[in-house]
This record gives structure tokens, sequence and C-alpha cells, in this order.
């Protein structure tokens, strides 16, 4: 995709550089030449929130493991020791422990954004389906690196979703004692999660790059959801998106700040403080939030495989989106129907969540049946027929229309 | 507002935000830094010990630790004592007089750090020419005060801080005498 301007370095140094690794011309033409519609708005800015929440969970998780030891007599310590001798040891953990819960809010809002924009649509079918599989990482991320603290929570969290596995016919039980390497969880499970859970954020980093890579060839989508048709439906993307990220950024923050500083333990669980006990399973096991609308759907399901099934399916279908929804339409702007569906979506998501959170008794159960069938039904009846007998409001003739009105 | 007004506004806002960020840049640096700095438990584990020297015998060496590093505490007999102080200090390696290697009124007592001036080998002790240590790893050998006499190492065994709480027992890691 070309740009406004390509890159001319002044410096004799970078000249003679460039000319033999090209990185400055690929940081210039990607950030700061890159054409950028000009009507993004606010929602746009959590794909640099996200790279941003990244740097930070590397950072300070490079930095706690210098100080963690990964063995089930000496874990849940460790972590003491960090809150308690370490320098600056309880700001880094609790940065590394909300940071987790805010690169999850960042996700989802971003998810969200692109659901509600069409941003899956064609040709951006790659890109959605790299973004579910950075959410997969991020997952199995988030659920190894809680198991580390070695709390109760921890080790039943771990005991649980290991055992889902179980569910598989036959092979089941051989697979969750390989993931165990015992006879249940033990200390070779706790190994082998840390190393994984060094592991696996590289690899988000590299389906970042993709991701981002994906979007670059495609070019980015826009709340009209119409393609850019000349030079004045852009901006280049330095000052312009730079700014605009860099802003809401810091107010990112200091949502951040006031989880870190304010109420550092509020998203967290107090059993967690209470060292593993594989002889006692606590009163209710809950997974930390950003779990908690699949931890719904698992147990609306009666029957065990079922629910198993529904539990991976209600990610994995997120996949398919762009297969399932059939509107030509791309921006909910112009989709009045679809919006409604889109926002009772939303609620039956976070009911899902707070409904996780509950014991699995009365009327929360009912409510989880009503809400995980609405999630189904959504992506399985709702949008592919919608595309069809939808009537959609008229499309402006162009973003730079759009915005500036006729007169553009 | 005029267009020379508005690119000098705009030049503010550029060098307030970059400087904003560079402070704050520079301050997010500081805890992860500072964290790999010795934690408040390793602090707390390198009080300072004290020994008991009723029971080392004359011209006994003792290997303790302080911090994580051995300290040697000699039992110097009479020939040791003669031994470190009869001789022109001047013409050592690193001069230094007996007197300063030990506290006044105990000059049987010496307490060095066992650790090599050179490259940090644990020397042993009653080896090598000079009635003191012997450092196997390359050569150099120390005397009955712990000075160097012969060999790579530069300086002579350091001394630790320490004070004498009573004649038989010595607090490694305080020293009264000296100012803080």
């Amino acid at each position: 995709m070309s740009g406004h301007s390509t890159y001319q370095p002044q410096n004799k140094f970078l000249q003679w550089f460039e000319k033999r690794l090209p990185i400055g011309g690929l940081i210039y033409s990607s950030f700061v030449s890159y054409p950028t519609p000009r009507n993004l708005n606010y929602w746009w800015t959590f794909g640099g929130i996200l790279s941003f929440m990244l740097g930070v969970q590397i950072i300070t998780g490079i930095v706690l493991a210098m100080h963690y030891t990964p063995q089930v007599d000496m874990a849940f310590d460790s972590v003491e020791g960090i809150m308690r001798d370490v320098n600056y040891g309880w700001l880094l953990r609790y940065v590394h422990a909300n940071g987790a819960s805010m690169f999850f809010l960042a996700a989802y809002i971003h998810m969200f954004r692109g659901m509600y924009y069409g941003s899956y649509k064609e040709p951006r079918e790659v890109l959605w389906i790299l973004g579910v599989i950075l959410y997969l990482l991020m997952m199995a991320t988030g659920f190894m690196g809680y198991v580390l603290v070695w709390g109760q929570m921890s080790f039943w969290a771990a005991t649980v979703i290991t055992n889902l596995f179980s569910a598989i016919p036959g092979v089941g039980d051989a697979i969750v004692t390989w993931l165990w390497g015992g006879y249940a969880v033990g200390n070779p499970t706790l190994n082998r999660f840390y190393s994984l859970h060094y592991l696996l954020p590289f690899l988000i980093a590299g389906v970042v790059v993709l991701h981002v890579w994906a979007l670059h060839v495609v070019g980015q989508n826009n709340p009209t959801g119409i393609e850019p048709k000349s030079e004045k439906d852009t901006v280049p993307f330095t000052p312009y998106a730079t700014v605009k990220d860099g802003f809401f950024m810091a107010v990112f923050c200091i949502l951040f700040a006031w989880l870190v500083f304010y109420v550092p333990n509020y998203l967290g669980h107090a059993d967690n403080y209470i060292p593993a006990n594989p002889a006692v399973t606590p009163a209710e096991i809950v997974p930390e939030w950003y779990y908690l609308p699949f931890y719904a759907i698992l147990r609306s399901i009666p029957n065990k495989l079922l629910g198993v099934c529904a539990l991976f399916g209600s990610i994995g279908i997120l996949a398919f989106l762009p297969w399932l929804d059939t509107s030509k339409v791309r921006s909910a702007r112009y989709r009045p129907l679809y919006r409604q569906f889109f926002w009772l979506f939303v609620i039956a998501a976070v009911g899902l969540g707070y409904l996780g959170s509950k014991q699995p008794e009365g009327i929360y159960v009912i409510l989880s049946r009503v809400f995980t069938a609405y999630y189904f039904a959504y992506f399985l009846i709702v949008l592919p027929l919608l595309g069809i007998f939808e009537k959609t409001k008229p499309l402006p003739n162009s973003i730079s229309e759009s915005v500036l009105g006729a007169k553009a | 507002m005029s267009s020379a007004e508005q690119h000098s506004r705009r030049d503010f806002l550029y060098i307030a935000t970059g400087a904003v960020a560079a402070v704050g840049g520079a301050a997010a640096l500081v805890p992860l830094i500072a964290q790999m700095n010795p934690d408040a438990s390793t602090i707390a584990a390198g009080a300072p010990v004290d020994i008991d020297l009723a029971p080392i015998g004359d011209g006994q060496i003792v290997k303790v630790f302080w911090r994580s590093k051995p300290i040697f505490i000699f039992h110097r007999a009479k020939r040791d004592i003669e031994l470190a102080e009869n001789v022109d200090w001047h013409d050592l390696p690193d001069p230094a007089p007996d007197s300063e290697r030990v506290k006044p009124g105990h000059e049987q007592w010496l307490v060095v750090i066992g650790i090599c001036t050179h490259l940090g080998c644990i020397p042993l002790a009653h080896q090598g020419e000079y009635d003191g240590w012997f450092c196997p790893c390359h050569g150099s050998q120390y005397d009955s005060a712990g000075r160097i006499r012969k060999g790579p190492a530069p300086k002579n065994l350091y001394l630790p801080p320490y004070t004498f709480l009573s004649a038989t027992k010595i607090r490694i890691g305080e020293d009264t005498a000296k100012p803080a």
C-alpha cells in the first residue's frame, strides 16, 4: 500500500543503513506516512493500547521472573517475597496482575469494535482470524500465569481447567495425565506452566506482527465501513492517529493506575492468598473476571462433554464470523436492526460474565441458559438471516463526505 | 490566531507532551532497575554476626561467613605475630604495618575477608612461605597479617568491619571504632 510520501533520510548514516536494511523506511511507511481513514473514532485506539499492554506485561513479567521460584513448596512464598522484600516488588506484581485485567478489557473492547463496525468482513477475514488466535493465546497465557501464584484458586482452577480435557471420549484421561505430568496437578504441572507462560507472550508478539501486517495490506476499516476512495479520505498516521492513540492510552493508564494504586486486589479473589491445599477445595471456585462468560456457558449445559464443547465452541465460533454474517453492509451505523441484536449480544456477554461469578443454582442457571442460547443464536441464526432480510440505511458516497458533509 | 501563533502553540504542545513522556519514561525505569538491587530479606540476612572466639585454639584459623563472604579468623600464636611484625613493611607490594591489620589490645586476633584480591578464589590456610595463606588459582601468597607477599594479587586481604564485644567475642559487620 503506497503512502502519501516516501522515506528520505537526511542523515548520511541513515541513508547508508537504509540501503542495507530498510527498516527505517518500513517504520516510516507503516506508522508515519501510512494513510489512515480520517474518521476513526476512539474505539480505534485499542489496537495501540493492546500493543502497549503486551509490552507492559512482558517487561514486568521478565522482571518478576527474576524473583519467582516455580516449585510447589516455594512458589507462594516467593510471590510474598516479591510483595514484601523485593524493591518495588509490590508495584511490579500489582502492575502485572492488574495489567492482565486491563489487557483483557482492551481486548474485549477491541473485539466488540470489530463486531460492531464489521471489521471482520471481506477482505479482513484473515486479520480477524489472527485476532481470534491472539485471543486464544492470551487466554492460555492468563490462565497459566494465575496458576503460578499457587494459591487455592490457582491450584483448583488448574485442576478444573485441565480436567476439562477428560471429557474427550477415549483419550481424555491420557491427555489429562499428560498435561499434569503426574497423577494430579503438582510440581511438574507448575514447572511446565512457568515455561509456557514465559514462552506464549513472545508467540503473541509474533502473531501481533502478522496481525498488523494483515491490517496494513488491506487497510483499516472505519466507522462508515466504506473503503477510502481518494487521498481526501485519509490522513497520515503520524501525527493524527499517533496522537489520538497516545491520548487515549493515557486515559486508559489512568484507569490502570487507579486499580494498581488504590484497589489492587479488587479484581482478584481473596482465596488466592491462601496457599494451595490439594486436600481442600474452596467453597466456590471462580476464574478471573475475563473468563467468567465462558465459565457460565460451560456450567449452563448439564452434560459434561457438551458443556466442554459449548465452552470451546463459544470461542471457536468467532473465527467463522466473517462467513456467518451475510450482510453486504459493513458498519452497524447503517444497519439499524443489526445494531439492536448487537447490543443484546453485549448484554448477554456481560450478563454471562456476571452469572459466571454466581453459584450455579436457581435463577442463575435459568438465566445462564437463556443467555447462552442467545449467544449461539446470534452467530448461527441472527447474523446469517439479517444479511438477507435487513433493510439497511443508505451509505454515504465517501468517508470525507460523511465527515465534511456534501461540500467535500 | 495567526498561523505563526498556531504553529508555536502546536510546537509548545509537542514539546510539553514530549517532556512529560520523557519524565514518565524515566520514572517508569526506576522500579524496573531498582528491583535488581538486593531485596529486604537479602539485606536482613547480611546483618552483623557474633562469633565466639573461645573455642579457637592458639595458632588455629577458622572460616565463618558474613554477607556470603568467607571470613578468616586467625588466633595468632606468638611466633605468628613476631613474623608479621619483624619485616620492613615499606617494601611490601601493598605496604601496611601489622598494627593496622589488627585491633589495639587484641594483636593475637587477625580477622580478614578470605577472598584473594587477585580474582576471587579462597586461599588455603597454613600454606605458602610466609606463615599465612596460599592461593592455588594463580599462586598468590599472604603472610600471617594477611598481607600479599608474592604473586599476582595486588592488595592485602581486605579487613571486614568488626568490633570486640568482649575479649572472647567479636561482632563482624559492625565497627564501632570507626565513624559510620
